[in-house]
């Protein structure tokens, strides 16, 4: 406890959990989007190249390129995956290549780079010593953007996500929206892997909103929710692991796994009570593809 | 201006072609205001590829198109489009309000802080125009078919429109929730004389409350009331085969169409969705 307490008084702890709670409120606002538009693998493929694109510049330009590094090699991966679009299988196999390709570059970059071993490792679990002044004006930087194409492009994002056949129909650029959400995220991605580490960039893009939509259908409510889950999930993180002198990804991880497991619970226990409360069940035709089997459905069938 | 309020959409001349293939030409259609124009015909034979002219997002191979009295504009909201139903994925983070927020302003760019009151008072009259405040705070995904569909009329008519475009909106729907549907537009046309331009592969469940037809086969196509146009003698020379139209209680049965050669392209050479461009 009285390590905690010395430790939070000094500047470079200061440093990350300023670092760390502009990480989560970016990670918060995105979340829902990803989790909407299905696409959690893209993070995981997306961070992988981010770490490959943080290995190639410590090796070659020295420990401060890293954040370059991540941001180039995330943004260059999220352009590609952007164009790609919506269709979900062919992405899928997309990201996989791609994923394993970024993964194997950066490992040789590590294997050849003879400088602090702390530096490596860190691109892959986190650290909090790495966050220099350097690194919180490109985080504010990332911050503002990010935050600020949000402002204006929320509600046709929103809708490009959710319901896309119907935003193409409105005349939404449902296309060009997905690339520059893809920037977003990509940027989004190279902070985390600074931060928390290529491996457990998901525990904050993905986990926080993936609780919230287990409490709310509404968008704005998921949003808020998401982000704070995620604020819990790394100040909590950064701070538990002051006095183990342990990488915060784990802390972090655990947090939001615990909060997502809370949230299930909570969801499943609510859909429960609902649907014991409404009438007789409607949906057995909803699904059904045409009016033939509409009419199978309704064939009356044993009940287990 | 007066031309506006009495003609919802004038094709003149109207020709569109996709790669090699001509979906159909020397199209002349006008349609007027609160009047219900359904548009029939077999897979490809540019049913939707109209509709995506009428909605802004395709332009004409030669000919005019005027939606009152103006080439169309994306995104307007003097139209309203109803895709066809297609379960929600469980899981859509949305409520129903929300989808047909969406479609109110769901295309406008900004953080659209000003005017949530205007907003919520218009998303609850739609709502309540189809009958679906009961489940408004539902999960989308968690709504059947028919509630759903009920929720995309809505999102339709929450701008308002006075052209309302939809899209096979009968697909997968059983046949009371089919007429449920059909009698939310047709009530809405009556009521506020917005123009319905109904694009179905059924035309029993519109039968009775259709004014004119727009049946479309390759290429080929007639245009009338449906006493005039459904005869065996029109849908034998629009097919090109031995077609025959039968009148039983009311309803209309089409036999020999079916089969009939209808030329195709392969199923992508027609995009058969608006979205997919």
């Amino acid at each position: 406890m009285s390590t905690t307490l010395f430790l939070l008084g000094e500047g470079f702890v200061r440093q990350a959990l300023l670092a760390g709670a502009v990480l989560a409120l970016l990670s918060g606002l995105l979340g829902p989007l990803v989790v909407g538009r299905g696409m959690a693998f893209a993070v995981h493929g997306t961070s992988e190249l981010s770490f490959a694109g943080g290995a190639g510049a410590l090796l070659l330009f020295g420990a401060g390129a890293v954040g370059w590094g991540a941001l180039v090699g995330a943004v260059l991966v999220a352009l590609v995956f952007g164009a790609l679009g919506l269709a979900a299988h062919e992405r899928d196999s997309v990201i996989g290549v791609l994923l394993s390709f970024g993964l194997g570059l950066g490992v040789l970059f590590q294997s050849l780079y003879t400088g602090r071993s702390a530096n490596k490792f860190g691109l892959l679990v986190g650290q909090i010593v790495g966050v220099d002044t350097g690194d919180l004006v490109s985080l504010a930087v990332t911050g503002v953007v990010v935050v600020g194409v949000l402002a204006v492009a929320y509600r046709p994002l929103l809708f490009a996500s959710l319901d896309p056949t119907m935003a193409a129909a409105r005349g939404v650029p449902v296309r060009a929206l997905s690339v520059a959400f893809a920037v977003l995220l990509g940027a989004t991605t190279a902070l985390g892997v600074q931060i928390v580490g290529a491996l457990l960039v998901l525990s904050l893009l993905i986990t926080p909103a993936a609780a919230a939509a287990r409490l709310t259908a509404s968008p704005l409510l998921a949003t808020v929710l998401a982000v704070v889950f995620a604020e819990v999930a790394v100040l909590g993180g950064i701070v538990a692991s002051l006095a183990p002198g342990l990488p915060i990804s784990p802390f972090v991880a655990g947090i939001a796994f615990v909060t997502y497991l809370i949230c299930r619970v909570i969801g499943s226990l609510r859909t429960r009570r609902r649907a014991s409360r409404t009438r007789v069940p409607s949906s057995s035709t909803a699904t059904s593809t045409s009016s033939q089997s509409a009419l199978a459905s309704q064939s009356p069938r044993p009940r287990s | 201006m007066a031309e506006d309020r009495t003609t919802a959409v004038t094709l003149s001349g109207a020709e569109l072609r996709r790669g090699p293939r001509t979906l159909w030409s020397g199209l002349d259609l006008e349609i007027r205001a609160g009047e219900f124009v359904a548009v029939l015909g077999p897979n490809g034979s540019g049913k939707t590829t109209l509709l995506q002219v009428l909605l802004g997002l395709l332009p004409l191979s030669a000919g005019s198109v005027r939606v009152h009295g103006a080439p169309p504009a994306r995104g307007s909201s003097a139209v309203g489009y109803v895709p066809q139903q297609r379960s929600l994925d469980p899981l859509t983070p949305l409520r129903g309000r929300d989808l047909v927020g969406l479609g109110l302003d769901g295309h406008r760019w900004g953080p659209g802080l000003s005017g949530r009151a205007r907003r919520r008072a218009q998303v609850h009259a739609a709502l309540e125009q189809v009958d679906a405040l009961d489940y408004a705070d539902a999960p989308v995904g968690s709504l059947s078919g028919g509630e759903q569909q009920r929720l995309r009329v809505a999102q339709a008519l929450v701008g308002d429109p006075t052209l309302m475009l939809a899209d096979e909106p009968l697909l997968s729907l059983d046949l009371a929730r089919q007429r449920e549907v059909v009698d939310l537009v047709d009530r809405r046309r009556r009521e506020h004389g917005t123009a319905v331009v109904f694009v179905t592969h059924e035309l029993n469940p519109v039968l009775p409350v259709v004014d004119r037809i727009l049946y479309l086969v390759d290429g080929r196509f007639r245009i009338g009331t449906p006493e005039q146009v459904m005869t065996s003698e029109n849908l034998s020379q629009l097919y090109r085969t031995e077609v025959e139209v039968v009148r039983v209680r009311g309803r209309i049965v089409v036999v020999g169409a079916e089969d009939a050669p209808v030329h195709h392209d392969g199923p992508h050479a027609v995009r058969e969705e608006v979205g997919a461009r």
